[in-house]
């Protein structure tokens, strides 16, 4: 285990070096910050003066070798807009697009989960049909149009729920959350179904895989030769046994959610970073998309690299094929 | 592939009776699989339907929705099914803010949309297809390097890629298609070296070998066509993932620009005035979207169950 711990944990390393190196250069030297900051009509002895300041003058791998430095400091820049460090304006709206994220991925293994048995049990079935149909609707739904139609159904005609902002927020562990308060709760309901349709599909689909593939093994022939009942054999046998592609696969959509969190966020004006980062592009402030890229490539190699550990605790067959290899 | 050979051969005894059945190519058993679904025709129906529009727009628009002369802003926001001012005209899908008749805007909007979704496909197939087959076919350190690249790009979210792309490179169409390149190719160049390594195992390759042909011509007239079964599943599905990606940006507003204005554009506009209760402006254009990409999807969903050799009836 050890072995497998320290050889994932290098190969994460080298990732997030090789990635902060691409966000760099795809940030900063794609495009001229001096262009945004010197006013066109200053002379060249002013122009100098900024590229000198800004470090611009100095090679490449030195200019990275700074912010390489800087972030491990925790600096990031400054907001061009908002002159606040960007690292924190985007630490402040990190725990609304969770909370966001986690209520979507809840809601699509709540739902999955069991539409996705009752298809794998009985494929030939005339909902077992349906169910699939529908999951190939939830394909191919575009979320942001499926949002504005949200909004227009239940917010504008029916007038059930908001169709904007977080609501109140009560304070659990100095974080605020949306989901300890009546109104919060009524403002996360539809973002959170919004981008949980995605994976309801996806989850509905994987776990009917994994029931046809596991309802034909020997072991599921033998739990029954032993006598158990058919609830046992499916809920404590089978079960265990789908959730483990179930879990990888979750884990690993929870950054692919956070991601899509951008487009719900900008339809529900839900005040997280992926808001943030759409408002900073359009105001070219490239502190703000640098810091929320880090952050994210951070977030995704973390994610990979817990849903690996869980991954080899669950099945301990890849512990071992990885350590001998 | 090569197992569909055997159930072609007619030497089994035949009943007098019986007409011969016609030798089964695997093109032809491919046809009869995929008329079996019905739902996977209707699929087909459909988006050749949206494909004839889309090419025949300019023609068959009831009005040039970008020429500014045809349009009144007199007729904005009027609801679906009514007529214009001077009474010659009925929007049939009513109109949006600038007076535009919304069925030509989608029919405009099609065009565009599926234009990008195409284009980016084959050219990401191209460059991922191209690797892929180099990949499979080079071995070594090559293979490994590229797939680590893979598994690295893949690992990260399409729209975060994209997203971060247009947000260096700027609105436009070219740009677009660039995006959708770079976070498409990787899907190509690994499903085509999965087939390749398989296929390159197989015998008829290293008979290939045998009679000495030249390492292009057994790659692309031996190897390339028995990848295509899994490639072509992958296309179809990647199609409608790009179409629903260009939409998603361009609603963002970093996709195409106010000159280009595809589906997900037409539907950025009607959100403005959703909250106002003009939710035809939205609506239509976002149902546009939807029927493209389910048909396509249905068409791909069941393609990859009859070229499946797992599930191979």
């Amino acid at each position: 285990m050890l072995v497998f711990l320290i050889r994932r944990l290098s190969q994460s390393l080298v990732v997030l070096l090789v990635m902060s190196f691409l966000v760099f250069v795809g940030v900063f030297a794609i495009g001229d910050p001096v262009e945004l900051l010197v006013s066109p009509d200053a002379d060249q002895f002013e122009r100098a003066r900024v590229i000198r300041d800004l470090g611009l003058d100095r090679p490449l791998w030195e200019q990275y070798g700074v912010f390489l430095l800087q972030s491990l400091k925790g600096d990031l820049g400054n907001s061009f807009v908002f002159n606040q460090p960007a690292l924190q304006l985007i630490l402040e709206r990190m725990p609304a697009t969770l909370e966001l994220a986690f209520a979507a991925v809840i809601i699509a293994i709540v739902i999955g989960i069991p539409l996705g048995m009752v298809a794998g049990l009985r494929p030939h079935a005339w909902y077992s049909r349906m169910i699939m149909s529908v999951s190939i609707l939830g394909f191919s739904l575009p979320t942001f149009w499926v949002g504005l139609m949200m909004i227009m159904l239940f917010a504008v005609m029916l007038g059930w729920l908001p169709a904007s902002g977080r609501g109140e927020t009560v304070d659990l562990l100095g974080v605020p959350v949306s989901f300890l308060s009546e109104d919060g709760l009524r403002h996360l309901l539809l973002p959170a179904i919004n981008l949980a349709l995605f994976k309801v599909s996806l989850v509905i689909r994987l776990t009917r895989a994994g029931m046809r593939e596991n309802m034909l093994m020997d072991y599921v022939k033998f739990a029954y030769a032993k006598g158990l009942s058919h609830g046992r054999v499916i809920f404590v046998h089978v079960l265990k046994n789908i959730l483990v592609p179930i879990v990888t696969v979750v884990g690993l959509e929870l950054g692919n959610v956070i991601a899509f969190a951008v487009v719900t966020e900008s339809i529900f004006a839900w005040p997280g970073m992926g808001k943030l980062l759409i408002d900073s592009i359009y105001r070219l402030d490239r502190p703000i998309v640098v810091a929320y890229l880090m952050i994210t490539v951070l977030m995704f190699i973390l994610i990979n690299l817990i849903v690996d550990i869980l991954y080899s605790v669950l099945d301990p067959r890849v512990r071992i094929a990885d350590v001998k290899s | 592939m090569s197992s569909t050979v055997e159930t072609a051969l007619p030497n089994a005894p035949v009943i007098a009776d019986e007409p011969i059945p016609p030798p089964q190519t695997p093109f032809r058993r491919f046809v009869s699989d995929f008329l079996e679904s019905k739902l996977a025709v209707l699929g087909l129906i459909v988006f050749a339907i949206t494909l004839v529009i889309a090419v025949l727009a300019p023609w068959i628009s009831p009005q040039n929705p970008y020429d500014l002369q045809q349009l009144d802003i007199m007729n904005g926001k009027l609801p679906p099914g009514a007529m214009d001012m001077d009474e010659t005209m009925t929007f049939l899908l009513g109109t949006d803010d600038q007076g535009r008749d919304l069925l030509s805007g989608i029919f405009y909007g099609l065009r565009i949309s599926l234009f990008v979704g195409v284009a980016s496909a084959f050219i990401s197939l191209l460059i991922g297809g191209a690797l892929g087959l180099f990949s499979a076919y080079a071995g070594g350190r090559w293979d490994s390097f590229l797939m680590r690249v893979v598994d690295l790009q893949l690992s990260f979210p399409a729209i975060l890629i994209a997203l971060i792309l247009l947000a260096v490179l700027g609105q436009g169409i070219d740009k677009v298609i660039v995006a959708l390149v770079v976070t498409q190719w990787a899907y190509y160049a690994r499903t085509v070296r999965g087939s390749a390594l398989v296929e390159r195992g197989k015998e008829y390759i290293e008979a290939a070998h045998c009679l000495a042909l030249g390492t292009r011509r057994i790659i692309f007239r031996h190897l390339f066509p028995n990848c295509l079964p899994p490639l072509i599943v992958v296309v179809t599905m990647r199609i409608a993932y790009a179409i629903m990606l260009e939409a998603t940006l361009s609603f963002l507003g970093i996709g195409l620009p106010i000159t280009e204005p595809s589906l997900g554009l037409l539907i950025a506009t009607g959100f403005e005035y959703m909250l106002s209760g003009y939710y035809w402006i939205s609506f239509f254009p976002g149902v546009a979207l939807l029927v493209t990409i389910v048909s396509i999807n249905l068409v791909g969903d069941h393609m990859r169950d009859i070229l499946n050799p797992r599930l191979q009836r």
